[in-house]
């Protein structure tokens, strides 16, 4: 299991702006991956809240079929699962946790309660258990982690 | 009447982490009964009460049963059955 959340900025950049755009709702969403064990947040699907609520957010049943089978389809994964908080900082509330069915997604939340700054937090929901992990924002997953410190890169 | 179930990652545990596994009968309920039958667990993370549990989505090929007769909804020789949960939560 990744303890982290490797993720480059321009996905960082698109998620803050879904949440932005839908604000007040809640705005929720995928980041797909390959399912290859990489770990590794690639395509950017913004959902639709089908609830468009302030305080609540749930894929639209029709909306869930398409992507899983999309996904299914490209060998890929949900390796982000995102929405955000209106109003309340990003964290996981109760329902937040109760409704988590991914256990290899890293649940991301953002908050916009603050117009200027927003918090972007990652965690691992687990049989109703949360452990906030660190962000680690590149600007591209082929040059960061090239190896071990001990080992040269080849050139 | 021979359908094919598809498992979604958090219920694997339940099919020895099969994706997907080969069930009978004639209504989603008896599906999932076939299936409990050989892997027991499965069926109290889809149903409460006799109904499908608020946050489970369960597809006959394209459709959610929620609007087709739920756990009555029926399937046939050759079907899908999708087993999906939702995608949701909240501030509250």
């Amino acid at each position: 299991m990744f303890v982290v959340l490797r993720i480059r900025r321009d996905l960082v950049d698109a998620i803050v702006e879904h949440a932005r755009r839908d604000h007040p709702d809640e705005a929720c969403g995928v980041i797909a991956g390959p399912d290859d064990g990489t770990d590794r947040p690639e395509r950017f699907i913004p959902m639709l809240n089908a609830a468009r609520s302030p305080t609540f957010y749930e894929f639209d049943s029709g909306d869930l079929l398409k992507l899983y089978r999309e996904m299914d389809a490209n060998d890929e994964i949900p390796v982000v699962i995102y929405h955000s908080h209106t109003a309340t900082e990003a964290y996981p509330s109760r329902t937040d946790v109760k409704l988590a069915q991914e256990p290899f997604a890293h649940y991301v939340l953002v908050s916009t309660r603050d117009p200027e700054e927003y918090e972007f937090r990652s965690y691992r929901i687990v049989d109703g258990a949360v452990t906030e992990e660190p962000v680690e924002v590149v600007e591209s997953y082929m040059f960061a982690n090239t190896g071990s410190d001990d080992v040269p890169d080849a050139r | 009447m021979a359908v094919t179930v598809s498992i979604p990652t958090i219920l694997r545990t339940h099919t020895g982490g099969e994706k997907s596994v080969e069930a009978s009968g004639k209504t989603v309920l008896e599906v999932i009964d076939d299936i409990e039958a050989r892997h027991s667990g499965l069926k109290d993370r889809l149903v409460k009460d006799d109904k499908l549990h608020r946050f489970v989505n369960v597809y006959v090929n394209d459709e959610d049963v929620r609007f087709a007769g739920g756990l009555d909804a029926e399937v046939s020789d050759g079907d899908t059955v999708t087993i999906l949960p939702a995608v949701a939560g909240g501030s509250r």
